[in-house]
């Protein structure tokens, strides 16, 4: 089964959905191991340093944002890393993957509709199309 | 963070750099144009400042790949200075906000921007990008049906066309497809024209024309400080998300003092003072920029393109430009600062809510920034104000604990929570967990061991660390001979 295995993460609900699917799969090979992928692009940047400013709280913000994945994982005892990339969510998350050779990829969806997929454009959809790795996409 | 080379820093991402920079040019003039008439002088004032500002930051400022230009903050600065002294009156300011910003830059003041408080940062934010909606709003005065059309559909361009491609701005697609209608339709809807004129020349040398005394300086000098304020204040804060974006290191005292020289560069040339753009410098991080030669190419493309497109600027409608200004208030208004209002602390919510409508009411965001800190060191202050004493009996001793800071807000607290009216043998008051922080602080504790010997009690202090006992030593009446006879 899986061994490498990819979470797009940003700590919003339908990411937690996502990441208790991926523990489903993790569950199913001991050998597995899970990498949490949280990408941050601009807009978030600018908030974040808005609010906090210093460098060393932001970065400890975002990984609260990530604690109830976090919890999971380590309530299921899987092992697991987690990796914070700067960029558009979708972009950075294909290079990344595309680059580390995992075997799956498992992402949430948000339920955009029409209108707000035509603006804000979805990141699964992206990913689904651009990861090499077969890809999971949570609904 | 990673700190770069001065070689990478100029010549570590050249492809990325250029296209990124010729990007950050088409998306500046609109910009640059929309923030001359905010404040209410020609656009060439504005596109002028861009360019001196872009190009010389570029070569001493701080932050590699970030964008500084004229600015929406600035420009509402100025906005009076201009209709009561004139455009000279503005080139002289911004020689000044210069100079002062150097100073501030050399007196390594950045390191002060962690006592302004985030609830100031964000309402100062949120402030700046309702006074560049509200600077929008004279446009629809007597506007026809056309214009509403036009600013709707700039707008829809604005939002819907980077869904196809993200190689060119959408703003300044919305900005030629709106323009190519208004000509094709040969509507009569105001056009920057209308504003001013645009010269497509490049910016020359001078000296500004006003005359050298004290007079001159008090008018000048208080624009300047809120420019140089507000402007670093922006500046540093975008420095930081630029720092955050490409995760490297930037020098924030060199920054301070580039903004300083650009902005002299500007006044001499004929240019506004500005600052960096949040809005423009992420534009460029995501477009691919990240060295200085971003920053160059962006501000020499500009003045390219005025000097070739000059007659065509000016037949841009104003309505493609409050397109563009509106989308410019929506990104710059910190939207997670209203979805967090239930989560966030009140007091933090009444600052931030403070220093946004303190600047809508003045138009001035240094006068919002001062209301937001002065609220927030007094509910700072309040908070901590709050000593607690708890009090036991051993033997015939009664022990009083005080806990928290003992300062000129909480000794009334303090020494009401002690009853001299009990007959005792001996008090002991242990500071163990409290800190006695001024002269306040010890004069109340005297109070307290002189009201009680004036009763007959023995007292004794205890607990206390280091720096309290120090400060008491030096100031405590009660230690000296002598006084127990003056306690009245």
């Amino acid at each position: 089964m899986f061994k490498k295995i990819l979470i797009a993460a940003d700590g919003s609900d339908h990411s937690i959905r996502a990441a208790a699917k991926a523990i489903q799969l993790a569950e199913q090979n001991p050998d597995s191991e899970i990498t949490v992928v949280y990408a941050v692009d601009g807009q978030t940047s600018k908030e974040d340093i808005l609010h906090h400013f210093d460098k060393s709280i932001v970065d400890q913000v975002r990984k609260k944002r990530l604690e109830p994945i976090e919890n999971l994982l380590k309530e299921k005892g899987i092992s697991y890393e987690i990796k914070i990339l700067q960029g558009e969510p979708g972009p950075a998350i294909v290079e990344f993957s595309n680059k580390m050779d995992f075997d799956v990829a498992v992402v949430g969806s948000r339920g955009l509709n029409t209108l707000q997929e035509m603006v804000l454009g979805s990141v699964s959809h992206k990913i689904a199309k651009r990861v090499k790795a077969p890809v999971l996409i949570v609904k | 963070m990673k700190v770069l080379s001065k070689k990478e820093q100029w010549f570590g991402n050249v492809k990325g750099d250029i296209l990124a920079g010729i990007v950050v040019a088409l998306a500046l003039i609109p910009e640059a144009i929309a923030f001359s008439i905010i404040a209410g002088v020609d656009p060439m004032v504005g596109l002028y400042a861009s360019f001196c500002i872009a190009v010389t930051i570029s070569i001493v400022g701080g932050r590699p790949g970030m964008i500084s230009a004229a600015t929406g903050a600035m420009a509402l600065l100025m906005v009076t200075l201009v209709a009561d002294h004139g455009l000279q009156y503005l080139f002289a300011a911004t020689i000044l906000t210069g100079i002062l910003q150097i100073l501030f830059g050399v007196l390594k003041l950045a390191r002060f921007m962690k006592f302004i408080p985030r609830a100031v940062m964000i309402g100062f934010v949120n402030a700046l990008a309702i006074l560049i909606f509200m600077a929008q709003l004279e446009q629809f005065v007597d506007a026809t049906w056309v214009m509403y059309a036009m600013v709707a559909g700039a707008l829809a361009i604005i939002y819907i066309f980077p869904r196809f491609t993200k190689a060119v701005p959408s703003p300044l697609v919305a900005i030629i497809v709106i323009t190519i209608i208004a000509i094709m339709t040969k509507s009569d809807v105001r056009t920057v024209g209308d504003m001013g004129t645009i010269t497509s020349a490049l910016p020359a040398f001078f000296i500004p024309d006003v005359p050298f005394n004290l007079e001159t300086l008090k008018i000048i000098f208080p624009y300047s400080i809120a420019l140089a304020i507000v402007g670093l204040l922006e500046s540093l804060l975008t420095a930081s998300i630029v720092d955050d974006m490409t995760d490297t290191a930037s020098n924030k005292n060199m920054e301070s003092r580039g903004q300083g020289i650009a902005n002299i560069v500007a006044g001499l040339f004929g240019g506004m003072a500005g600052c960096a753009m949040i809005g423009q410098s992420v534009i460029n991080v995501k477009s691919g920029g990240r060295g200085r030669l971003s920053a160059l190419v962006a501000g020499t493309f500009l003045m390219f393109l005025i000097l070739v497109l000059g007659n065509i600027v000016v037949q841009i409608p104003m309505a493609a430009l409050v397109g563009v200004m509106i989308m410019v208030s929506i990104g710059t208004f910190d939207w997670s600062s209203i979805k967090g209002l239930a989560k966030t602390p009140v007091t933090d919510s009444i600052v931030m809510v403070t220093t946004t409508v303190t600047t809508v009411f003045t138009h001035d965001l240094s006068k919002g920034v001062f209301a937001g800190i002065i609220l927030s060191a007094i509910f700072f202050v309040a908070k901590i104000s709050k000593v607690h004493v708890a009090s036991r009996i051993e033997g015939d001793k009664k022990i009083y604990a005080v806990t928290g800071q003992v300062f000129f807000a909480s000794v009334d607290e303090l020494v009401a929570a002690f009853d001299f009216n009990e007959e005792l043998k001996e008090v002991e008051i242990d500071f163990t967990q409290a800190h006695v922080w001024d002269d306040s602080g010890v004069a109340a504790i005297d109070k307290i061991v002189i009201k009680l010997r004036d009763n007959g009690v023995l007292v004794r202090l205890s607990g206390l660390n280091a720096p309290s006992s120090n400060l008491i030593e030096r100031l405590a009446v009660h230690r000296k001979p002598g006084a127990k006879f003056s306690g009245h």
